[in-house]
């Protein structure tokens, strides 16, 4: 059983780096469609061509294979839950070598890297709790150049939703062509720190791009924030163009009438994300 | 202008912002500790009219052979400590990489007649298609893969499109200037 959960997973991180996520491919093209910046038009070509090679010659996407990283929808009573952890802690090593992957877990003391993408609490394992007895795991192998350009503002209540669209067109604009535009923005509103900017993370990369959130007041700041972004001109890898971001994702928690936290986690253009689902019974199948 | 040019690159002073080129031949890489070891120790290599890569690449050792699995550019403003010297030292013809650099290099490049390319980040696939074979590498062992410099033998490697030439003109410094008056517009679309 453990064997063949293990195998599923190393499978699903090979499609997740190999195979680019399906509404990203379709949001790329139709990017390419629409710019209308000669410059802009050659850098989407060339992502269109890199996503296509990586899935016909099963390569990479890109050489920063990203931090291992997976959120796990976990069932009150799925009866496999002690092996679910080290199932995907050996498919991690078992990728690295067999995508093959970039080894990206260094010890931030002694800068030593680990060789297997494995380490303290790496690779990161966030799970949630839910009804049921089956389990999904996400796959969301995650760049280091789009994390570099993650925030966390702590705003004054005071300054409302106008102080949130503010803070968020502000730094896209200081991200630039850093986190290799163009990109899919996640903002977490409300909670605490930690909460806004997790939120931020399952908003930016679990959501499919055009999707919109099911409250209509949310889904509304979504596409002004999405139309905001691209009147700012930054364009492919920040060279200029009509397409700076792929989508704005918003989502939110109550807060504490003292704090308004506000977090930012920006998506690459590889938006590498695959589901692995287990039923009781064990089957196993990768999405 | 669109370039299919063979290495080593005899006049780079002819390639303008917005020029496209794919270069046949070598591609030497160096990032951080590659511009550090260089700039310490001498080239082991001629870096004359060379075309120098900021890139930490995927490799694999097949039955003796090296493979290169993925091969994307890495952010250049880190080089820019260094890029001055560099140019001037071993007159590279065409840095490439991502992201841009400073006006340290733009002056260099200037001074030199050498161009920065930039090369689409993320596309590590397309060019390891693009990647023939490994030359040779330097440095492998005090270095080790991703930071030593790996001399790849390419076939119609690009798109490289010229972002800051030799006659001063850097697009990042253009698209920047428009997307802060962009910026304010949208701000004071907010309020």
């Amino acid at each position: 059983m453990g064997d063949c959960m293990i195998d599923e997973i190393v499978e699903a991180i090979r499609r997740a780096e190999t195979q680019l996520s399906e509404d990203t491919v379709k949001a790329l093209k139709d990017a390419y469609e629409r710019e209308t910046n000669d410059m802009a038009k050659t850098q989407l070509k060339a992502i269109i061509e890199n996503f296509t090679v990586a899935h016909t010659e099963s390569l990479p996407m890109c050489q920063d294979t990203g931090l291992q990283t997976f959120f796990i929808e976990v069932g009150y009573d799925f009866p496999m839950m002690k092996d679910l952890r080290g199932a995907i802690v050996e498919a991690v090593r078992r990728a690295t070598k067999e995508v093959p992957l970039r080894p990206n877990a260094v010890h931030p003391f002694l800068h030593k890297n680990s060789g297997d993408n494995t380490g303290r609490y790496v690779p990161y394992l966030h799970w949630e709790l839910k009804e049921g007895d089956d389990a999904t795991i996400h796959v969301i192998p995650k760049g280091g150049g789009s994390e570099n350009m993650s925030g966390l503002y702590m705003l004054p209540p005071g300054v409302g939703i106008k102080g949130i669209k503010k803070t968020v067109i502000e730094h896209i604009f200081r991200s630039g062509g850093k986190p290799c535009p163009p990109t899919i923005i996640g903002v977490g509103i409300g909670g605490g720190a930690d909460l806004a900017l997790t939120l931020a993370k399952k908003a930016a990369i679990l959501r499919p791009i055009g999707s919109r959130h099911e409250e209509s007041f949310v889904a509304e700041l979504e596409d002004e924030l999405y139309e905001m972004a691209n009147k700012l001109g930054i364009g492919p890898m920040g060279m200029g163009g009509d397409t700076t971001v792929l989508d704005v994702h918003v989502d939110y928690a109550h807060r504490h009438p003292a704090t308004l936290p506000l977090g930012i986690v920006t998506q690459c253009w590889a938006n590498r994300r695959r589901k692995v689902h287990i039923d009781s019974s064990g089957k196993v199948e990768v999405f | 202008m669109e370039y299919h040019e063979k290495t080593p690159i005899v006049d780079a002073r002819k390639y303008k912002v917005g020029d496209v080129i794919y270069i046949t031949g070598n591609v030497i890489l160096a990032r951080d500790e590659a511009h550090k070891k260089l700039l310490e120790e001498g080239a082991p290599l001629e870096l004359k009219g060379s075309v120098i890569y900021h890139c930490g690449p995927v490799v694999t050792k097949k039955n003796g052979e090296w493979k290169v699995i993925a091969a994307g550019p890495t952010t250049s403003i880190r080089m820019e400590i260094f890029e001055d010297e560099f140019i001037a030292r071993f007159h590279p013809a065409i840095i490439v990489g991502k992201g841009g650099m400073g006006e340290r290099t733009l002056k260099a490049l200037k001074e030199h007649g050498a161009v920065y390319a930039a090369y689409t980040g993320g596309c590590g696939a397309l060019a390891a298609e693009r990647i023939k074979g490994v030359k040779e590498v330097h440095f492998l062992d005090e270095l080790g893969i991703p930071e030593a410099v790996w001399v790849f033998n390419v076939e119609e490697f690009g798109p490289l499109v010229v972002a800051m030439d030799s006659h001063g003109n850097s697009i990042y410094d253009d698209v920047d200037e428009k997307a802060k008056k962009n910026l304010n517009n949208v701000l004071k679309e907010i309020d």
